[in-house]
């Protein structure tokens, strides 16, 4: 009983052992990794859940992240596959392995005569000479040929073999091992300890903590807690940091270090076209272990080693610039501007007309090159629109706008506009507004025209007097006239709340037929045009202009230009137009720091994954026998077979040669 | 009789290697190393330590290449000169624009562009600037792909020397192209100079000599033509795809490098990868031969095409060693890569497309030559799967860079 009981294990630990090390079985492992990294690969990983949800619908999000397929390889059932890979390899090589051993000792010396001749490399000779001769010159003809010989005497032969290249056989064991230790290596590096003490409850990810001393303390690690890591972290020019931020999934963690990273100085250099050309962080390292801070500057592709932290320059942004705004209001007739301060990364609140909105800064940057039109007059390949701050304007109800206003005006058409963009949502483009700017390249013509246009008491005593001068003598007298003039006080209001859209929409809502909807549209056109150029001649005659002497190129061209403003403006979408005036530039610098305790060990793995393959590709384990033997008729009879593991039209070939020389050596 | 031992020893031994080497391979050697040191001289104020290794290694391993492989010297003795020559004359060609006020970018496009008509110089415009040697190229290998055809067909032998001679040629003038494409590349400014694999225009030229060469190692080896037709077809595809995206998008416009391309790792990780590339593409060309001729062989045995085609053997066997030649480097590649983005990006492995690209054709492959070896699989079901790894190798190359992002997003289409 105990007996059978035992063979039943042994074979049932056999049947085990031979699902696991199975080819079969390796390679349906390796090819649904292989579908499940391309998974990875097209499904945009660790997004924020929202973007998931709105592309494929609740049901299938939820169907996703069940599977994990966010997160695909820290997901478990992929780790799970790593792991068959892994086992299915080892007991790969625990099969082999002492198989191949023995085959790199084994000289074969009791190969049969009946397998050698069926064997595909032999050739047979019969013998008239004396054999003990030319044994010895073929045994010396093959050693110089780097085969180890061995021989023996049986009853009925001699037999002289031949081997060399076993070391193919080592090629299998460091390709295969190699595998087991660089995917050690890789796990020791991966997210696994993390994935431990999630589940064992230790470490919560955190989710909508925005500021890192306000996270909770189940997701904040201490130095050293975690075994590996990679997180990143932004530090503004002269501050320091102790920590790095985990992304996991759509949360983060904190890790804390043993000492704290201070950035002095940040650099950033730029090609002609703008990019980037390098950046470099010269950092400071405060740690007690320390005599004095360690100072060392940081490159991309040039990272510092400290205490088996790995600190790598990644990116760069704006670690807040300290601004200054003059806010032009749109729906303030006296043009009251108000200078304000901001810094980028924060917000504030400014009260107007529309109740309270907040301003958010989100970005500045000190350049902006771009590709130069084609037909730039100057033959620029790119130009400079210089400084620009990007902000959000939020209202009460949380809806907000995105804005880009460069702070120069920017040379367009021969002329200087200010461009400002404002999109809705962060998916959109920008569409821009061209503000011109006037005699002094300003932008206050613009502005003082602006608020001309909404101060009806003036605008009313303009028209008047327009309507006065130009048909004194209409017919329809002082009633006519009055129509005129609340027509066009009416156009104006029209413009001023919608541009042509609301006038047009106006002219369209008439009860009238299409003839005459076009006849009001040409009259209307000319009475708001005629209103607005008077307007426009009182802001010239305010700013000291003489215009009786008539005015110039450029202030004709400035009124239609303002003209192609104003009609958008309505669009514009806030009260107020935010001008940069100052700044003072603060960069931050994009660090990466991690910790990978296991990254010798995946080079070793992957040094003997290329060692092995080179010895299995290139080094052919070769035999050769030469088997002495009286043959039937009683002559003496030499054979000589031999075989290759590997490419065996190249030992063929080889073969063909060694045996030529044999038969030379026979025939000498 | 008796001889001594040591006389047999001479005469039986597989003569010693350094001294089969002949006279003009030691003033190869030499010349190639005093070439080196030249370049070493010249520039190594531009050089750290890495690239110093690199400038020498690759010098060691030319030789080595040079000695095993004897046409390759003659190849390099002609890319050497050419591109010498094109970069003695630029010299004082440059000088010249700059007194027509036309400086860095701008005189080399005088010079280089094919379609300035002002400035070009007949030599510049019409062979020696990067973008003519490489406009050279490209007619070379399509001519080469129908010499090839024409040559098995009329079943010539004169026509297939015809045919291997315009692909030596080619490949010349593609390494010709790159070598002066790199000075090029220093003329138009000193933070602008790199080494051209570092976009996608750049390393379709890499590819199309990469696979040129290995093609040309086994057409020597196995003394046959009958391959290169198939082979040069896929060479060919990539020169359409060249001549698009140059004409297109204006692709071979050299453009700076961003930070994290400007090190050391790329000189050597593109080109293996493009070694692996380049030999997984063949193999699969080999696969389409493969499967052709099976074909006709199963319809129609006696047909006088077979005669035209490569045996079978040959060709299982010949994709075999590509694919293994293919895998070696690949791997050598990932690691390179591996190491690279540990140091510019912080993590050896990032699960970057790709990255996860790289694997998904690595364990393809190694599931390939698990089937070849230890299941004894032969033939169509192999050749077909080198066709499919060659899709899976394109995606890898071409696909992950249109349609997905990721950390190596520079290569964009
Ligand atoms: C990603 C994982 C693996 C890689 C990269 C790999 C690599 C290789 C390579 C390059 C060869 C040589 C093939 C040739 O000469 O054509 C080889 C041979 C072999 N592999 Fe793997 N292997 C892997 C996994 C496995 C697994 C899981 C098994 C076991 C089921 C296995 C079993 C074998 C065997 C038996 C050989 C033949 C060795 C010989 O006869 O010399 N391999 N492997």
């Amino acid at each position: 009983m105990a007996e059978q009981g035992k063979i039943r294990q042994l074979t049932r630990r056999g049947i085990l052992l031979d699902f696991l090390g199975s080819m079969n079985l390796a390679i349906t492992i390796l090819v649904i990794i292989a579908v499940a990294s391309v998974i990875g690969t097209v499904l945009q990983q660790n997004q924020p859940y929202n973007n998931y949800i709105i592309k494929f619908g609740p049901f299938w999000h939820e169907f996703f992240k069940t599977l994990n397929l966010y997160d695909i390889y820290s997901a478990s059932w992929f780790l799970v596959l790593l792991l068959f890979l892994v086992i299915s390899t080892s007991v790969c090589i625990y099969r082999n392995v002492p198989v191949m051993l023995k085959d790199m000792r084994n000289y074969r010396l009791n190969a049969q005569l009946k397998t050698l001749r069926t064997m595909e490399n032999s050739q047979d000779w019969q013998l008239s000479s004396d054999v003990q001769a030319t044994e010895n010159k073929i045994k010396q003809f093959l050693q110089v040929n780097r085969y180890q010989l061995r021989e023996k005497q049986h009853a009925d032969r001699k037999v002289i073999t031949g081997m060399r290249g076993k070391w193919n056989r080592l090629g299998y064991m460091f390709a295969h091992v190699g595998i087991i230790v660089l995917c050690i290596g890789g796990f020791m590096d991966g997210t696994f300890d993390i994935a431990l003490r999630e589940w064992t409850g230790k470490s919560v990810v955190d989710i909508n903590t925005e500021l890192v001393k306000d996270m909770p303390e189940e997701s904040q690690l201490k130095p050293g807690e975690l075994f590996s890591f990679r997180g990143n972290i932004s530090i503004p020019e002269g501050l320091k940091a102790n920590f790095v931020l985990l992304q996991v999934r759509e949360g983060r963690l904190v890790q804390y270090l043993p000492f704290a990273v201070e950035l002095k100085d940040f650099r950033v250099e730029h090609y002609e076209s703008g990019q980037p050309k390098s950046f470099e962080s010269d950092l400071v390292i405060h740690d007690d272990q320390l005599d004095k801070p360690l100072e060392k500057t940081i490159s991309v592709n040039y990272p510092l080693i400290y205490r088996g932290y790995h600190i790598y320059q990644a990116s760069f942004g704006d670690g807040g610039s300290k601004l200054k705004f003059k806010v032009w209001p749109f729906n303030d007739y006296q043009l009251r501007t108000l200078d304000i301060d901001g810094v980028v990364q924060e917000e504030r609140i400014i009260d107007t007309a529309k109740g309270q909105l907040t301003l958010e800064f989100v970005d500045f940057k000190k350049f902006n090159v771009f590709p130069a039109p084609k037909d730039d007059p100057q033959k620029r390949k790119f130009m400079n629109f210089g400084s620009s701050v990007v902000f959000k304007v939020r209202d009460s109800s949380g809806a907000a706008r995105e804005y880009i206003n460069f702070m120069s005006p920017v040379l367009q058409n021969e002329r200087y506009v200010f461009i400002t963009g404002m999109r809705t949502s962060v998916a959109e483009d920008y569409r821009y507004l061209h503000i011109p700017s006037d005699d002094n390249v300003s932008i206050d013509r613009f502005m003082k025209f602006h608020a001309l246009l909404n101060n009806t008491p003036y605008v009313q005593k303009v028209a008047v007097e327009t309507v006065n001068t130009i048909l004194k003598d209409a017919p329809g007298g002082d009633q006519f006239r009055d129509n005129i003039i609340r027509v066009m006080m009416d156009l104006l209001d029209q413009f001023n709340y919608g541009g042509y859209q609301a006038i047009e929409r106006y002219i369209r809502d008439a009860q009238v037929d299409n003839e005459q909807k076009r006849k009001m549209a040409e009259a209307y056109s000319k009475v708001l045009d005629t209103l607005m150029k008077s307007l426009y001649v009182e802001v010239l005659r305010q700013e000291g202009v003489d215009v009786e002497k008539g005015i110039n190129r450029a202030q004709e061209q400035f009124y239609f230009d303002a003209l192609d403003a104003l009609r958008q403006l309505h669009l514009y979408g806030t009260p107020f137009y935010l001008q940069l005036t100052d700044f003072t530039h603060r960069e931050s610098s994009g660090l990466s720091i991690a910790k990978l305790p296991g990254k010798n060990i995946f080079y070793l793995g992957c040094l003997m994954v290329i060692i092995g393959i080179f010895l299995l590709f290139y080094v052919t384990h070769q035999r050769v026998w030469l088997v002495m033997y009286t043959g039937e008729n009683g002559a003496s009879h030499l054979l000589f077979a031999g075989s290759g593991n590997r490419n065996q039209s190249d030992f063929r070939q080889h073969f063909q040669e060694l045996s030529e020389k044999v038969d030379a050596i026979l025939k000498a | 009789m008796s001889v001594p031992d040591n006389v047999i020893q001479d005469e039986l031994k597989p003569a010693s290697f350094f001294k089969s080497l002949s006279i003009v391979d030691w003033v190869f050697a030499v010349l190639l190393l005093a070439g080196s040191v030249f370049a070493y001289q010249k520039y190594a104020y531009l050089m750290d330590g890495y690239e110093v290794g690199i400038l020498f290694g690759t010098a060691l391993s030319l030789v080595a290449l040079g000695w095993w492989w004897k046409q390759t010297r003659v190849l390099m003795f002609a890319i050497a000169a050419i591109s010498l020559l094109a970069i003695l004359l630029y010299e004082p060609a440059i000088a010249n624009l700059n007194k027509d006020g036309l400086f860095g970018r701008d005189a080399v496009a005088a010079l280089s562009s094919l379609d300035d008509k002002t400035h070009s110089k007949f030599l510049f415009k019409y062979f020696l600037s990067s973008t003519s040697a490489i406009m050279w190229m490209s007619a070379l290998f399509v001519i080469a792909t129908f010499a090839y055809f024409f040559a098995t067909f009329i079943r010539n032998e004169f026509a297939g020397k015809v045919a291997s001679g315009l692909t030596w040629s080619a490949t010349t003038m593609g390494f010709v192209g790159l070598m002066v494409r790199w000075r090029e590349s220093y003329l138009i400014g000193a933070d602008i100079g790199h080494i051209p694999v570092s976009n996608l225009y750049e390393v379709f030229i890499l590819f199309a000599v990469v696979t040129a060469l290995i093609y040309l190692h086994y057409e020597g080896k196995y003394k046959t033509k009958t391959m290169g037709g198939f082979v040069l077809l896929i060479i060919s595809a990539s020169i359409a795809f060249l001549l698009w995206y140059h004409f297109e998008k204006g692709a071979h416009e050299i453009s700076p490098l961003v930070p994290a391309l400007k090190s050391y790792w790329m000189k050597i990780h593109v080109p293996a990868n493009f070694i692996g590339y380049g030999a997984f593409a063949l193999a699969a060309m080999l696969g389409v031969a493969y499967l052709i001729r099976s074909k006709i062989e199963k319809s129609n045995p006696s047909s006088q095409a077979i005669q035209m085609l490569p045996s079978l053997n040959m060709l299982d066997d010949v994709m075999h060693k590509s694919i293994a030649l293919g895998f070696a480097f690949f791997t050598i590649a990932t690691v390179l890569g591996a190491m690279w983005a540990a140091e510019a990006w912080g993590g050896y492995w990032s699960w970057d497309p790709k990255e996860t690209w790289a694997l998904i054709v690595w364990l393809n492959y190694a599931a390939w030559l698990h089937m070849r070896l230890t299941k004894g699989w032969r033939g169509a079901p192999l050749a077909w799967w080198a066709v499919i790894g060659l899709f899976i190798t394109t995606f890898a190359f071409l696909g992950v860079n249109m349609f997905l992002s990721g950390l190596h997003s520079y290569g964009e289409l």
